[in-house]
């Protein structure tokens, strides 16, 4: 049986243009072909969840069902005129409880356990809370049950992201771009997509595939070798290989799945910003698995900060932010796994972005005596490239492996 | 107070700075606003203005600078 996994080789990319090609040319002529492309995203999700991934199907399956009731139910408990905020909490609850499960399924035994999960549920999940809590603000009046549909399965986002926003998907998913703006779409689209290819396929091949198993089977060695903590000179070269290979393959993918959205007119969210450059921590958030920080940004720090000024839960502001970043980058370790690597990657990530805070506080109270030059710049780069590598070094699990293992 | 006080007054609290002669400077791009200020902001909207404005409904382009902010305010309390 056939099984096709998006964006896992040059040929994929033959067959998804070839089916691409009558929503393509429709939209060049400013006509959107609904049907074809539902029966396109139908075709292709079944060659994703077919042959041995079928028990996934029937999980994506059930989970959709399972979001519909959640969401409709919540929209008509919302029109009725009532808000609580209990009812809002169960619904959250209930829409992360799918999610949840699949994360604690592998930290249990039993054939069950294992079959547990489904590709794309962490993203999905971003959307349906999305909603939700939208809904909640009023800032969705009405869910429209088709484009509901069509904004959660989404073909070239559903494994991975970028994780896009309900109402932005709206505006482009009813309509066909002008003539001028899809030239556009399609020029940028095949721009993204060869840009992906140099990443994924080359320098993230180059990184990940050449090179990383030999750095770590040296880190290994070495490590063993000194005791210890069992540090050497190639955990270093793996810290570095993996980060550069984290980041080529997954900004690769991202363009991938941006591109292909623009095929389809749709303007997909970018994830990655030029993250090596980043002046500091909080700026590289700013740049790095954008559509994830912003929607943290968003939904939990934003709310939570807000939640607790107008409760007056926490007074000195400074010490609000603080708690609000621990708390937005924890479940971002949550959100990641249940290991103790993610986790530490998430309380890592807060402190730093912590202590940026206040140096940043303490910069602008001594602005006169801190030079800023070419070389504080360079250096400030520097800097928090070593502190990102590092939090991708505890990502990795490969601490893990060295020293359980 | 007419609603351009306002928001300038709220801004300049936040911000300690007088914005009135950058009504279109992008105060994120400038780091004058974090989403810290920009809850406050939300806030001290809702406060002084008695406009609703919940999370959902900030979105960085179009409150970036304190033109939008003004304009999004007045359109939120025609609503």
């Amino acid at each position: 049986m056939i099984n096709l996994q998006p964006y896992t080789n040059p040929r994929y990319f033959i067959i998804i243009l070839v089916a691409l090609l009558p929503l393509i040319i429709g939209l060049y002529y400013g006509k959107r072909f609904k049907t074809y492309e539902a029966l396109f995203s139908l075709v292709f999700l079944f060659l994703m969840f077919d042959g041995k991934d079928w028990i996934q199907g029937v999980q994506l399956i059930a989970y959709i069902v399972f979001q519909f009731v959640l969401t409709f139910a919540y929209q008509k408990y919302i029109k009725s005129g009532r808000n609580k905020t209990w009812v809002f909490c169960l619904a959250v609850i209930l829409a992360i409880a799918p999610l949840t499960l699949v994360k604690i399924a592998p930290h249990m035994h039993g054939k069950v356990a294992s079959l547990i999960g489904f590709m794309g549920v962490s993203y999905l999940t971003f959307k349906t809370v999305e909603v939700l809590m939208e809904l909640r603000d009023k800032t969705i009046q009405t869910v429209n049950p088709i484009t509901y549909i069509r904004f959660l399965l989404f073909y070239p986002t559903l494994s991975s992201g970028p994780i896009d926003r309900y109402r932005r998907f709206e505006k482009d998913c009813d309509k066909a771009p002008e003539r001028e703006e899809y030239i556009e779409n399609l020029r940028l689209g095949t721009r993204y997509i060869f840009q992906g290819f140099l990443y994924k396929f080359i320098i993230g091949y180059v990184f990940g595939t050449l090179w990383l198993p030999q750095v770590a089977k040296a880190a290994i060695l070495y490590g063993h070798a000194n005791g210890g903590l069992r540090l050497s000179w190639a955990l270093v070269g793996y810290m570095y290989c993996y980060s550069m290979y984290l980041f080529f393959d997954f900004a690769g993918y991202s363009l991938f799945a941006v591109g292909t959205s623009y095929f389809m007119g749709i303007r997909t969210p970018m994830n990655f910003n030029k993250p090596f450059i980043s002046k500091n921590i909080k700026d590289f958030w700013n740049r790095w698995h954008m559509t994830l920080s912003f929607w943290f940004r968003d939904f939990i720090f934003m709310r939570f900060t807000f939640f607790a000024m107008k409760h007056k839960l926490i007074k000195n502001r400074i010490r609000l932010s603080q708690a609000a970043y621990l708390v937005d980058f924890l479940i971002m370790g949550f959100w990641h796994g249940l290991t103790w690597y993610y986790i530490v990657y998430g309380i890592y990530h807060a402190l730093a972005i912590i202590i940026n805070d206040i140096w940043l506080r303490f910069k602008r109270k001594h602005r006169k005596q801190i030079p800023h030059n070419k070389f504080t710049e360079a250096f400030a780069i520097f800097l928090t490239f070593n502190v990102v590598c590092l939090s991708f070094l505890l990502f990795s699990g490969f601490l893990d492996t060295l020293w359980f293992h | 107070m007419d609603t351009k006080e306002a928001v300038l007054d709220i801004l300049n609290e936040l911000t300690g700075e007088d914005l009135s002669d950058q009504m279109d400077d992008n105060l994120f791009d400038s780091g004058l606003l974090d989403s810290m200020a920009t809850v406050q902001m939300l806030l001290e909207l809702q406060e002084k203005t008695g406009i609703t404005a919940p999370v959902s409904e900030f979105n960085r382009d179009e409150w970036s600078t304190p033109n939008k902010i003004i304009e999004k305010v007045e359109s939120l309390r025609n609503e």
